[in-house]
């Protein structure tokens, strides 16, 4: 029986030896989650360990609220002007500030070993990743989404620009969490990867910065907005079918 | 219902310019404990992560129930149960809320088995508060409570006795004994040995 040489020594239960005798063989059965089950903890996972450390939480949205106020101070205070430079320097704040908060997405879960848990689940690891996702955009997106309208009131504009900017905000922003959650995931292994990530996110992030700012300039000029927003939400379709499945397959790289 | 077994073939895997494991094959059937041993950097943690397919070996395949795991990983992954040298726990949860969490992604959970099972491992009167102020053994014992929830054929430990206090090594070999004697199998690799108590154990020794 010996089937192997080298510096291994090397160890032969025989298959057939008289195993601890064995109990009835469901005592190694368990009720097992389903993947809508596992997602949903992911989800709510995510969502308590962002209520435990909340100044994370507030970092993205007082970095957005820095960046746009600071514009005023910057040109000019004229109400006309500002509000023709409203859709860049919301987009801007927006996309800077969704990025800001990318970096975290990813890596404490890799550091405690969360991941790997995640990895060798059983679960679909992308339906896991779509979830920490989707907590990602509930926890900057949506409160980014909320905060524009207030912004771009401050800059001069009309209340009537409320809905279009709320909803191209939040559009784009779910196009931004998930382009950016690839991003996040390949630059795991890598130390000090910020500099690295935006590298990577900025360019694929450009199209929802080109539709989303020009959605919210017609929303100001009282507009139809239907054609930027129809091509915001194709982006967000797009990535959430495709971003959660290169994500998963990126951690799964990195875990090697 | 197929007879649950694990076999290694002829497993090599390098790691840069250095050759970690060198040929490793065993097999392993139901209430059958394998024990590895070897000095630090032996490839130990490697194994263990080769098995459950985390590292790709260059040569070798591992077989369950006679197939390789490659073909169907996520099947695999619901069969075993992996706890690393670290304890996969969230600092700023409770033990409780980090069990709800992680052992809840895969199976159903209700509080009471949830509440037996940190009384199991003694953590009971500290498993309200948060994991950063625990002390090492204290998280080990947490992530042995999650071990216990999940009796997947299965199970990878490294370094399961770390930290633990002599109480809690033996609490290791309760768990290991009791997992065999249900038909689990149990692959570790362990620096010191284990716990006397558990028998069926076949030694496998990784040269460094």
């Amino acid at each position: 029986m010996s089937r192997s040489e080298g510096t291994v020594a090397q160890a032969f239960p025989s298959i057939d030896a008289p195993a601890v005798p064995v109990a009835a063989s469901n005592a190694l059965a368990f009720p097992r989650a389903d993947a809508r089950e596992a997602a949903r903890l992911a989800l709510l996972r995510d969502l308590h360990l962002a209520f435990r450390k909340r100044g994370q939480l507030v970092q993205p949205l007082a970095f957005f609220a820095m960046v746009t106020l600071l514009f005023p101070l910057a040109i000019s205070p004229e109400l006309a002007r500002l509000r023709e430079l409203a859709p860049g320097v919301l987009w801007v704040g927006a996309l800077l500030g969704s990025l800001l908060a990318l970096e975290f997405l990813f890596r404490d879960d890799a550091y405690d070993g969360t991941l790997e848990q995640y990895a060798l689940s059983g679960q679909s690891l992308t339906a896991l990743m779509f979830a920490k996702t989707l907590a990602h955009w509930l926890l900057t997106g949506l409160p980014l989404a909320l905060m524009a309208p207030l912004v771009a009131i401050s800059l001069g504009v009309a209340t009537t620009a409320v809905p279009g900017i709320l909803l191209s905000v939040a559009i784009g922003t779910v196009a931004l969490s998930l382009i950016g959650s690839i991003g996040a995931a390949l630059t795991l292994g890598i130390k000090r990867s910020g500099a690295l990530l935006s590298l990577l996110t900025l360019p694929l992030s450009l199209p929802v910065l080109i539709f989303g700012a020009r959605a919210t300039q017609l929303a100001i000029h009282g507009a139809s907005l239907v054609a930027p927003l129809e091509l915001l939400a194709a982006l967000a379709i797009l990535g959430v079918t495709l971003a959660p499945l290169a994500a998963a397959a990126a951690v799964r790289i990195s875990l090697e | 219902m197929s007879v649950e077994r694990l076999e290694v073939e002829n497993l090599h895997l390098w790691r840069g310019e250095r050759h970690v494991l060198r040929g490793v094959h065993f097999a392993l059937a139901r209430g059958a404990c394998l024990e590895v041993c070897g000095a630090n950097g032996s490839g130990k943690t490697t194994l263990l992560r080769a098995l459950c397919g985390l590292a790709y070996p260059e040569e070798g395949q591992v077989l369950w129930n006679g197939e390789n795991v490659r073909r169907d990983l996520p099947a695999f992954h619901a069969a075993l149960a992996y706890l690393g040298h670290e304890a996969p726990l969230k600092a700023d949860l409770t033990p409780r809320e980090n069990l709800h969490y992680w052992i809840g992604i895969r199976r159903r959970l209700d509080d009471a088995e949830l509440a037996a099972a940190l009384t199991r491992v003694g953590a009971h009167e500290w498993s309200e508060r948060q994991v950063r102020t625990l002390s090492a053994g204290q998280r080990r014992r947490v992530a042995l409570a999650g071990l216990a929830l999940l009796p997947v054929p299965l199970w990878l430990l490294d370094e399961p006795t770390t930290n633990l206090d002599a109480a809690g090594r033996e609490l290791v070999g309760d768990l290991i004994r009791e997992h065999l004697s249900r038909g689990g199998m149990v692959v570790a690799a362990v620096h010191q040995g284990l716990p006397q108590s558990v028998h069926n154990v076949t030694r496998l020794d990784l040269a460094a």
